[in-house]
């Protein structure tokens, strides 16, 4: 384990920013805070959801709290994936499961799982299990970052 | 109330971006080292900002057993919590692939979006292809269409 690179502290604080934003969207307007859902509203890929003015402040927020960090709590570390193929290859496949899953990290993982919804459970497990065995198997095959 | 809704939504953003950049999330890098078990330097950080997000969700669901409506709309619309659906699971597999693949998933690449503009962009581009894809690809399942789902 990486204890010397992992942040506990942060990664609670920021966690629980993230938590309160997921139970004003939930309390204030009585929705989930998933953010794949959100984007397909946003764009109009979605034909139904949330309002789309909702949908694209929701979505116009994310940047804009992200840039809040870095005026104020300084820079931001963000390493990509160097390779093209990984962007782009990795964005359709995220796009194309995230909308036949009905949801990604945010809506299954932080609000599904807190309400205990048997589907965000079974999909939050899956995503995981998968995630892990592909970072494996790309290890395997020597691709590593 | 469009307005006062869309304020809303933008204040939850922001709080949701910047809870992102704060904890590390923003960084693809960090978390494929969560996603890499074997490679000898495992990074246990994105288990540390579920935890601390689901915490002050969960009071919420809490509050909101008490609420006969929220309190900026008129009724809640919330997706259902079952119904396993080979749409559910097939897909949330693949978002775990695509995850695995780029150390990204929605919520981090667009708020990357700020920060580093040139491959969450590109990223997000291929992301929003593969919504399209989803939608207009007749044989790829979707969701139950009783669901009210938008998650």
């Amino acid at each position: 384990m990486d204890w010397a690179r992992a942040m506990p502290i942060a990664g609670l604080t920021g966690g629980l920013l993230i938590g309160l934003a997921g139970a004003v969207m939930l309390l204030g307007l009585g929705r989930i805070a998933g953010v794949s859902g959100m984007v397909a509203r946003a764009t109009g890929i979605a034909p139904t959801g949330a309002p789309r003015a909702t949908a694209a402040a929701f979505i116009l927020g994310l940047p804009i709290g992200a840039l809040l960090i870095t005026l104020f709590a300084g820079p931001v570390q963000t390493r990509f994936p160097t390779s093209l193929a990984a962007l782009v290859i990795g964005g359709l496949i995220v796009g194309l499961g995230t909308r036949m899953g009905s949801g990604c990290t945010s809506g299954h993982g932080v609000c599904g799982l807190s309400r205990l919804s048997p589907r965000s459970i079974a999909a939050t497990a899956t995503f995981m299990v998968s995630g892990f065995a592909t970072v494996a198997l790309l290890r395997l095959a020597g691709v590593t970052w | 109330m469009v307005i006062k809704r869309a304020f809303i939504a933008l204040i939850a953003g922001l709080l949701f971006g910047a809870g992102l950049a704060h904890s590390g999330m923003s960084d693809p890098a960090r978390v494929h080292a969560f996603l890499d078990m074997s490679g000898g330097a495992w990074d246990p950080t994105l288990a540390f900002v579920m935890g601390g997000a689901i915490g002050p969700m969960a009071i919420a669901w809490l509050i909101r057993r008490r609420l006969e409506r929220p309190l900026a709309d008129t009724r809640f619309s919330l997706p259902e919590t079952t119904g396993m659906t080979p749409a559910l699971i097939g897909g949330s597999a693949l978002f775990g692939i695509g995850w695995g693949i780029a150390g990204l998933c929605p919520g981090p690449a667009v708020a990357d979006l700020a920060i580093a503009p040139l491959p969450a962009a590109i990223f997000v581009v291929a992301m929003l292809g593969g919504m399209v894809l989803q939608r207009i690809v007749p044989a790829i399942p979707s969701r139950l269409s009783s669901e009210i789902s938008h998650v």
